[in-house]
């Protein structure tokens, strides 16, 4: 920490092909504080407010539940625990509608509150945290339920435990906030930049790396001037830079800001750490900060109300799972003339129908738009292939030839076309003259494209099941048949001289199976001198070693035999064990027993 | 709240079909007013119908296939094609012939390769290739401007040839012209040099008299399209340089069978060509890259035709040929992915 002037003044910065302007709308919304809400009556709590598997309650129905008590853990690697908002009472474990394009419901921990907030007691803080191992803070980080806040929700202990092979040299840390009308990130800049600050030291000794790249876009001046402020008495003010980033949507797309930051575009179908780099939402260092330092789950969140159709557009300090009605009635009711409301930003977020869905980790924005504001975009007019929407796209796509095999359900092509690095954003549809529902095309695409990996997956299991049993049939029947010749020759051959069974046969098949059937015998024979049977004992249990322990104990008190013990435990029979030594084995009988048991 | 779900973005969309049809068709009028104060009346006599034959073949070919009309006829994608007909045809035209060109364009060309945005070729282009290599005579009996003129046709004049292919005052030599394109091949064709050509009073300072100043006006809309971001300027200047370069090229070489270039770019349908007919984004290339491949072999190729082809003027054909080259071009052009290996770190 040697350098202390400001080393990045002038940062070059590197652009992303295409994007959109669109009016920002931020002023809808900005002008507060973020404001506290009141403790609802009813707290909804997905199991599955994270990428990955739902977690797993460990509360009844009927349970008593403190505020930040874990009422569900996680369930594998990638997924994350659901704390209690609030203290209460479980009232139910039930599918209930969730914020999900689809609208369909899932599993919730419903819990009903008693407004005392009573605490459960929280992890120490790990205000020691240099000293101690990244792994201990992973696991902090994932047991406070920490996600990503800017909208993916990918659990965060995930995002920073990269592995070996990736040396990560910069956390860029994600303040664009580059959908419309969202002011909550630029709110929680300006009021918490300091938590953010500290967030951004944990998780550079977390991760190892060298420098943090805060990316700002220059509409938001208090939050680039709070956060200045709170960087310049941070003592990692030399490893860390703000840097203002023109606006322009969609960058504060994680790949689109890497690479306005760094120049650096992430490999197609890998992560950030390829490159080195580790993104996380201000929203997400601030709840690590809390985490870490605080011992806090991440049980609250910024959320913004805004649009023209709702009575006073804020932002809410709001507790997870609180119903979006309860934030709606708390900024003065919907107006009349409200045509959707939305969930998340007007370019990528989706349409809910149903008020009781509760705000979840990844939730940042209820957007009410008037039809002024979101007009209906009339029925979709055929392609004139102008290509807007290329130029539009920020992954450099080609979305109408997309959307033309998209719509033929060409799926290979679609793929040929690089479907799976669209991003969603949006930014195609938005610029299109025909008003054609590209996204919505591509996330049919996605999502018969997967449906297809996994149809595939599963024919391609019953293929490789199907013929190795049709192997094993053959097999059966090949042995069957070498065993019924074999007979058959045996019993001709027996009135002549058996010894040159072998010779006397013309086949060259015939005459190898004969030589192995013989040398079968011989070795069968040789062991049996020895008095070693040959065996199928080796893979046993040991409730079956001990059974057959017992025995020989048993044939010991009887004053039997004891069978050869070199090879290990025995599984015999001691019928079969006893069975007369033979000394000659080239009857069809040994021969058929000899090759049962190889 | 609507019932419906309706996917992202729920922005309000900012571009439209038919403002966009609406933008092209103002960029237009400069160079019609100055068309039809060279030309006269006809060109807005030819107009009108070919607009109104359009709207109707293209009203009755939905009809059949059962589609509701007015939507598609709303895009005015079919006023374009009209419009952009009635510049390219001789302005004394007789009328059935401009029905038999619409038709062919708007059922033939568009609708019955599945309406706007399906037809690989430009509908007005083959329209006029069409009617050219059909009506060869007709199709190339042009006006001289009125600078030229012994006696300009009036409205009626104008009326009266196109309905009723009465020429005024009976002689239909007395008033026509070949265009400059025309006159500079035949004048080629008998071996003559280009000095010797261009003293006749046909000329001006580097294209036909008249005729020369055309393309400026279509050049003043191309910029208006341009500025208002409905083309962009990767197959215009593609179209011009090739044209310039190739042209400059034999020019260089031989200047007295060669025309100057300027002549090249001012004549014919060059700049309507580059700015509102190979920018036809349906049947252009919509890559960058492959637009300016695309641009540039169509004025590469109207030099190619206009030298050594059949027809004095070139760019309808040229256009057609590279219709069919783009989705071949579109296809090995593609644009390197964010992520893909390629250019940059």
């Amino acid at each position: 920490m040697q350098a202390t002037q400001p080393r990045f003044k002038s940062r070059q910065l590197w652009q992303f092909h295409g994007g959109i302007h669109v009016p920002d709308q931020k002023a809808v919304s900005n002008a507060g504080k973020v404001q506290p809400t009141p403790c609802p009556k009813i707290l909804i709590l997905p199991l599955q407010q994270h990428i990955g598997a739902p977690a797993n309650p460990v509360v009844k129905v009927g349970d008593r539940v403190l505020k930040g008590q874990v009422i569900a853990e996680p369930r594998g690697y990638v997924c994350a625990p659901v704390h209690a908002s609030s203290s209460g009472t479980v009232i139910a474990i039930e599918d209930r509608p969730v914020p999900h394009p689809s609208g369909l419901s899932a599993p919730c921990v419903v819990i009903e509150t008693d407004g005392q907030e009573a605490w459960v007691d929280l992890p120490e803080p790990l205000t020691d945290y240099e000293s101690l191992d990244p792994a201990v803070l992973r696991e902090r980080i994932r047991a406070c339920g920490v996600v990503g806040m800017g909208g993916a929700s990918f659990p965060t202990s995930v995002k920073l435990n990269p592995g070996k092979d990736h040396q990560i040299h910069t956390l860029v840390v994600n303040g664009a906030e580059c959908e419309p009308y969202i002011t909550c990130d630029d709110l929680l800049m300006r009021e918490r930049s300091g938590d953010v600050l500290q967030g951004i030291r944990i998780l550079l000794h977390l991760l190892g790396a060298r420098q943090c790249l805060i990316g700002i876009e220059d509409n938001k001046p208090e939050a680039i001037e709070s956060m200045r402020l709170a960087r310049a008495e941070s003592d990692i003010r030399d490893r860390v830079e703000i840097v203002v980033i023109p606006t322009l949507y969609p960058s504060g797309g994680e790949k689109q800001l890497i690479k306005v930051l760094t120049g650096r575009e992430v490999p197609s179908h890998g992560i950030p750490a390829q490159i080195g780099v580790v993104c996380q939402n201000v929203g997400t260092t601030a709840a690590v900060a809390d985490a870490v330092l605080r011992g806090r789950p991440l049980i609250e969140r910024y959320v913004t109300v805004t649009g023209r159709g709702v009575a006073k557009p804020c932002n809410l300090n709001v507790r997870v799972g609180t119903p979006a009605a309860d934030l709606i009635a708390q900024c003065g009711g919907l107006r009349r003339n409200l045509r959707k409301l939305v969930c998340g930003g007007p370019m990528m977020g989706f349409e809910i129908d149903n008020q009781a869905i509760p705000i979840t980790k990844a939730a940042n924005c209820l957007l009410a738009l008037t039809p002024a504001e979101s007009p209906d975009p009339g029925p979709a007019l055929p392609c004139i292939r102008c290509g807007r929407c290329a130029d539009a796209c920020p992954a450099s796509l080609l979305p109408q030839q997309l959307y033309w095999y998209a719509r033929a359900k060409d799926l290979d092509r679609v793929q040929d076309y690089n479907l799976f690095d669209c991003i969603e954003c949006g930014c195609c549809a938005h610029v299109c003259p025909s008003h054609i529902p590209l996204v919505q095309y591509y996330r049919y695409a996605k999502t018969e494209s997967w449906a297809r990996e996994q149809e595939k997956k599963k024919a391609d299991h019953a293929k490789a099941r199907h013929a190795a049993k049709l192997e094993r049939q053959e097999r059966q029947e090949r042995e069957r048949q070498a065993k019924l010749r074999s007979r058959k020759e045996a019993a001709k051959e027996k009135p002549a001289t058996q010894g040159q069974a072998a010779h006397v046969v013309d086949d060259p098949k015939k005459a190898a199976i004969e030589a192995a059937r013989q040398r079968a015998a011989a070795k069968k024979a040789a062991l049996a001198e020895e008095g070693v049977i040959p065996k199928n004992t080796e893979d046993l249990a040991a409730a079956q070693q001990q059974q057959v322990a017992a025995a020989q104990a048993r044939r010991r008190a009887a004053g039997l035999r004891e069978p050869e013990a070199k090879a290990g435990p025995e599984a015999r029979d001691t019928d079969q064990t006893h069975q007369p030594p033979q000394t000659k084995a080239t009857g069809p009988k040994a021969e058929t027993a000899s090759e049962e048991q190889a | 709240m609507t019932g419906v779900v309706v996917s992202s973005p729920h922005s309000a969309r900012v571009n439209r079909v038919d403002g966009v049809m609406l933008q092209v068709i103002l960029a237009l009028i400069p160079g019609i007013l100055a068309m039809t104060w060279l030309f006269g009346w006809g060109l807005l006599i030819n107009m009108a119908l070919a607009v109104t034959f359009a709207v109707a073949a293209e009203a009755l070919v939905l009809r059949l296939r059962g589609r509701p009309a007015l939507p598609v006829l709303s895009d005015l994608s079919a006023v374009v094609t009209a419009m952009l007909l009635a510049i390219a045809i001789p302005p004394i035209l007789p009328w059935w012939l401009t029905l038999i060109g619409v038709l062919f364009a708007i059922v033939v060309v568009k609708q019955l390769y599945g309406g706007l945005g399906y037809n690989p070729f430009n509908p007005a282009m083959a329209a006029y290739v069409f009617l050219l290599i059909s009506w060869p005579v007709a199709m190339t009996t042009w006006l001289p401007p009125h600078m030229l003129a012994d006696q300009a046709l009036s409205f009626m004049d104008s009326l009266r040839a196109i309905f009723l292919g009465v020429a005024p005052g009976g002689n239909w030599d007395a008033v026509t012209a070949a265009t400059p394109l025309g006159e500079m091949r035949n004048q080629l064709g008998q071996n003559r040099m280009i000095e010797e050509i261009r003293q006749s009073p046909l000329w001006g300072d580097f294209g036909g008299r008249g005729w020369e100043w055309v393309g400026n006006w279509f050049l003043l809309g191309g910029l208006y399209l341009l500025w208002k971001r409905i083309i962009t300027w990767h197959i215009p200047v593609a179209f011009i340089a090739g044209l310039l370069v190739i042209a400059g090229m034999f020019w260089a070489l031989d200047p007295q069978t060669h025309p100057f270039p300027a002549f090249h770019l001012f004549s014919g349908g060059a700049i309507l060509g580059a700015f509102f007919i190979a920018t036809d984004p349906v049947t252009a290339c919509t890559t960058k890259k492959g637009q300016l491949i695309f641009g540039a072999a169509i004025g590469a190729l109207v030099f190619v035709i206009r030298t050594w082809g059949g027809y004095p003027d070139a760019v309808a054909f040229a256009v057609l040929l590279m219709n069919i080259a783009a989705p071949t071009i579109d296809y090995y052009t593609q644009p390197r992915v964010y992520g893909h290996p390629g250019a940059g770190k």
